[in-house]
């Protein structure tokens, strides 16, 4: 029905290593900075793109406008200290932080937690990541101009904060998983009020799908565009949903689960074709499959029991000698903390692998020569990035 | 692509008649329950110990000095101002608060064009949500400190009723480190203690294992660490930030696991007298006890020479004659004193002063001389009878000195003190020795709950079977002939008069006669004076048959002092305490001495 082919025979041809000479005294390209305030990029950051026309030739990611070292706070602070700052690193999903630091420090001093404590760790990130996917298909749609979309996701979204505030005392930096456990059981009657939060959702997210996979606009900007390569997915490190919708079956949960992920039942959905279609796509139906996951927690997990082990003097808290990696599947791929102690009160280093870092800046320079400039903002959408995990 | 998918998003348009989802009034939501905003603080609870500065990563806390908000025992007079430009509402300040005192009201939004007023002391400073009980507390107890004291190994009672040897075990090094761990550093205990101990130092040193360093700092203020660690009344465990939510840490065994784990050969390396020049001044010390050799060793640290005169064969006062060896060993006593004559003391044994040597004689050879006789000489009831009595402190004194002692089949002791369970427990010993069999009756005016002696003295003398009447006063020491047969005594109704005065008050009806065939009468002791002379007891000045002491411990006479139980009491903490400010005086009198004469 609709069909668009660019006119590309203004473009110079690459030279014999295959780049471009670009001179841009010739007045034939023009720099044009995407970001870092821009509607279409993802948190703070920016591309410098080289344009031709309407048409991307080259593209230059930047980093650094968010840069908050983090990783060297923490190398300052005693372990129960780094507590309230890990949640920071990422805002939109940080309870990822949270957990693998937890983990992270509970392997390493050698402690136990509850059985309870850990399915309601399972429950707070599969309600982040319900946020999170809730943002991207927000994202996603905002990219393209269906505003709509956007606002129904980002009122969801709220529900569900309305969830987290009663559950951990916080809308968005919740603070509650503790090394040893969680701070509280849940509340009387959470259940139900979830119950309300995901029927919405449910309700929402249909509509959406007629405005987004069912919508010719959509698939246009969509389908055949921003094509990763799966040749190029472990190269890149391409992990989570941008790996799914190559067709990679990989998810933390499934392949080394953690907490109580063995006990529960869900589908890895994968596409093949690779492109915004589809990863927004693999986004959609797993979000389904997160509202579906958190219903099923609610109804599996124990309605009693310890929630916090007790945690030797927080206060002058040393850990032996170690180093550990804990892994879990975020929203957007492998999130990892890596921890080293040396047997002080403080942790030696510790380095966060948050998938944005591959994704939004090497990744996302090599896919982006080529494109249009509108689709930039899709692109980058598409690979549902954070900024605030790449400078951490 | 489909006509489908060109009409679909057209069914967005449905939603145009829901109703707005948006909040109108932001300000008046409610926020959730637990919700982590702004601090309360009850001020009764709060004890000011810091816990919640220690932890906050952000530096938002401060403690400061409130008014209206004392020091005293066991509350610093601090307490948490908050500064809201720092704080991120982590909680973890309510997490570790040791008094769970401090909480989070669910105050979602404040407004106030001040920025000052974002830094105010929550529980001080009035705010709209402070009796707010919503917000966010802790769920259930402390978690992120210890709350339950490591358990001490002492001999079952079964195995120590026939001896004396030393009941409690001491710390194992896993067991110290657990207690040791639970210590939040606040130093409460350090402003209780009469010496003021740097405790949270040493404790660290137990979690560190470094305990050579442990005990140079446990010798910074107390010679008698050793005997500390042991049976010290442990005034510090009575105000630790631990106790309002959990068990006091075990601070006097803390202490024993320092002075345990170094080698007494190592004591002497470690403790090394400072190189400092002699003064060539001398001082004399009346009494061997913990306040007459604490002012020796300072003094003799300072390069003063000093020689200390003891009546009794052996140094060591009442930590040796009053003090059962099952609570405090000879070998572990002998050592202590031995790093204080390390230091070059003198002590001269067997020498009574006022036989030996008069208080003249002392006054002349000496720049000062320093008073430390302790309270030897028991009280009576002086009921009828009581003249058969055998006072507590006489026959403590001759179970240690190794003289033959009365072992009746029967004992019945009056008193509720650490005096009358020393002695209701020794005798218990000898008993189980001669007869295989413990028949020890111990009365007090008080009810159990009030007794003076300290509660796990009480619980080890039932389980060495002395069986104990509360609340019964004396009324008569039965004899036959000139052999004591028992104790009569009646219920007390009261021990003091409406106007707090001592004035027991009995159940007449209430009869009861405790046979036995020696009572032992343990309450109290006084210092026997008789060694001043009569021209010395003159000419100084007395309160209420105490010899008066200014600030310093100086009496009217400008050459004496005095230290220790004979001024104060009742424990070697008090009198290791007094030694040290004695000692500072006589410092300064000796240094102004010297002045004069360059």
């Amino acid at each position: 029905m609709f069909s668009f082919k660019p006119d590309r025979s203004q473009y110079p041809e690459p030279g014999p290593d295959g780049k471009l000479e670009i001179d841009l005294e010739t007045g034939k390209y023009l720099k044009l900075w995407h970001g870092p305030n821009h509607p279409g990029i993802t948190g703070n950051m920016s591309v410098e793109l080289t344009v031709c026309g309407d048409e991307v030739v080259d593209g230059k990611t930047h980093v650094g406008y968010l840069h908050r070292g983090f990783e060297k706070l923490m190398e300052r602070r005693t372990f129960i200290q780094v507590f309230p700052i890990v949640c920071r690193v990422c805002v939109p999903e940080p309870d990822f932080n949270e957990y693998c630091y937890a983990a992270a420090v509970e392997e390493l001093a050698d402690i136990d937690v509850p059985e309870m404590a850990n399915w309601i760790r399972t429950l707070i990130l599969e309600m982040g990541r319900f946020n999170s996917y809730m943002m991207a298909m927000g994202g996603i749609s905002g990219a393209l101009g269906l505003g709509v979309v956007g606002q129904w996701m980002t009122y969801t979204r709220d529900l569900m904060l309305d969830r987290f505030e009663e559950l951990t005392g916080a809308r968005i930096y919740h603070m509650f998983i503790l090394p040893g456990g969680v701070r509280a059981h849940l509340p009387e009657g959470f259940e139900a009020r979830m119950e309300e939060v995901l029927q919405t959702a449910e309700k929402y997210l249909a509509d959406a799908e007629k405005l987004m996979f069912h919508s010719s606009v959509f698939k246009t900007r969509t389908k055949g565009v921003g094509y990763i390569d799966p040749a190029l997915f472990e190269r890149y490190g391409v992990t989570g949903p941008n790996a799914r919708a190559g067709g990679v079956a990989k998810d933390v949960r499934k392949d080394s689960p953690y907490l109580v992920y063995d006990q529960l039942e869900f589908t890895v959905h994968t596409e093949t074709e690779s492109d915004i279609y589809a990863r927004t796509l693999v986004r959609y139906k797993d979000l389904q499959e997160t509202i579906q996951l958190i219903r099923q927690i609610l109804r599996k997990m124990p309605k009693t029991g310890e929630v916090m082990s007790n945690l030797p003097n927080v206060l002058h808290w040393k850990i032996p000698r170690g180093e550990t990696y804990i892994k879990g599947e975020s929203s957007r791929g492998e999130y990892g903390y890596y921890l080293v102690t040396d047997g002080t009160g403080y942790p030696r280093r510790i380095n966060v692998r948050g998938p944005s870092y591959t994704h939004a800046m090497a990744l996302l320079e090599h896919l982006i020569p080529g494109t249009n400039i509108s689709d930039v903002a899709a692109l980058m959408v598409s690979l549902h990035t954070y900024p605030p995990e790449i400078e951490r | 692509m489909s006509l489908r998918d060109v009409l679909s998003p057209f069914t967005a348009w449905k939603h145009v008649i829901d109703t707005p989802v948006t909040i109108q009034d932001p300000f008046n939501r409610e926020a959730a329950d637990r919700y982590r905003g702004f601090h309360q603080n009850d001020m009764d609870k709060c004890i000011g110990c810091g816990s919640c500065e220690e932890i906050c990563q952000n530096d938002a806390i401060d403690m400061v000095p409130v008014e209206g908000q004392n020091a005293g025992p066991g509350d610093s007079g601090l307490r948490p101002m908050i500064d809201y430009g720092r704080c991120c509402w982590c909680a973890l300040c309510v997490d570790v608060c040791m008094t769970g005192s401090l909480t989070m009201s669910n105050e979602y939004t404040w407004v106030d064009s001040d920025p000052d007023a974002f830094r105010f002391i929550p529980g001080v400073d009035g705010k709209s949500w402070d009796l707010e009980p919503k917000g966010y507390q802790r769920e259930d107890t402390r978690r992120l400190t210890g709350t339950t004291r490591a358990p001490m190994g002492e001999m079952e009672p079964e195995a120590r009723i026939g001896n004396f040897d030393e009941i409690v075990d001491g710390f194992t090094r896993e067991q110290a480190v657990i207690e040791a761990d639970r210590c939040v550093e606040c130093g409460l205990c350090v402003a209780t203690c009469p010496a003021h101990m740097d405790i949270p130092d040493y404790i660290s040193k137990v979690r560190d294992g470094d305990y050579e360093g442990g005990l140079q700092i446990l010798y910074e203020t107390n010679p008698f660490s050793q005997a500390c660690g042991r049976i010290c009344t442990h005034k510090c465990e009575t105000t630790c930030a631990a106790m309002h939510e959990g068990d006091a840490i075990a601070i006097r065994w803390l202490k024993r696991d320092i002075t345990d784990n170094v080698p007494r050969e190592r004591y002497f390396d470690l403790i090394q007298k400072p190189d400092v020049p002699e003064t060539g001044q001398k001082i004399a010390v009346i009494g061997a006890g913990p306040a007459g050799l604490t002012t020796a060793y300072d003094l003799a640290r300072k390069g003063h020479k000093v020689v200390v005169f003891e009546a009794l064969d052996k140094p060591g006062g009442m930590m040796r004659y009053g003090i059962p060896e099952y609570r405090l060993p000879y070998d572990v006593l002998d050592h202590e004193i031995s790093v204080i004559e390390s230091m070059g003391v003198e002590i001269r044994c067997n020498m009574r002063v006022g036989h030996e040597i008069s208080m003249q004689q002392l006054e002349k050879a000496y720049d000062a001389v320093v008073l430390s006789i302790g309270l030897h000489q028991g009280r009576s009831t002086r009921v009828p009878g009581s003249e058969k009595a055998e006072a507590a402190i006489d026959l403590l004194r001759r179970i240690t000195a190794g003289e033959e002692v009365p072992v009746p089949e029967q004992v019945a002791v009056i008193g509720g003190g650490n005096v009358a369970m020393d002695i209701a427990r020794s005798m218990a010993r000898l008993q189980k020795v001669k007869y295989d069999k413990v028949g020890v009756t111990i009365t007090a005016l008080e009810e159990l709950d009030r007794f003076l002696a300290d509660a796990e003295e009480i619980k080890e003398a039932q389980e060495e079977g002395c069986v104990i009447y509360p609340a019964r006063g004396p009324q008569e020491i039965t004899l036959e002939g000139e052999n004591v047969t028992g104790l009569r005594t009646w219920k007390v109704k009261a021990i003091f008069d409406d106007e707090g005065r001592f004035a027991p008050k009995y159940d007449e009806a209430d009869e009861m006669v405790h046979p036995a065939q020696m009572v032992v009468e343990a309450i109290g002791q006084m210092s026997d004076i008789s060694l001043l002379g009569a021209e010395l007891t003159e000419k100084l000045e007395w309160n209420r048959g105490r010899i008066m002491i200014d600030a310093d411990g100086q009496t009217s006479e400008a050459w004496l002092w005095a230290a220790g139980d004979v001024t104060s009491g009742p424990d070697v903490i008090h009198a290791v305490a007094d030694g040290h400010r004695v000692a500072r005086s006589v410092g300064k009198m000796l240094a102004t001495k010297r002045e004069k004469l360059q």
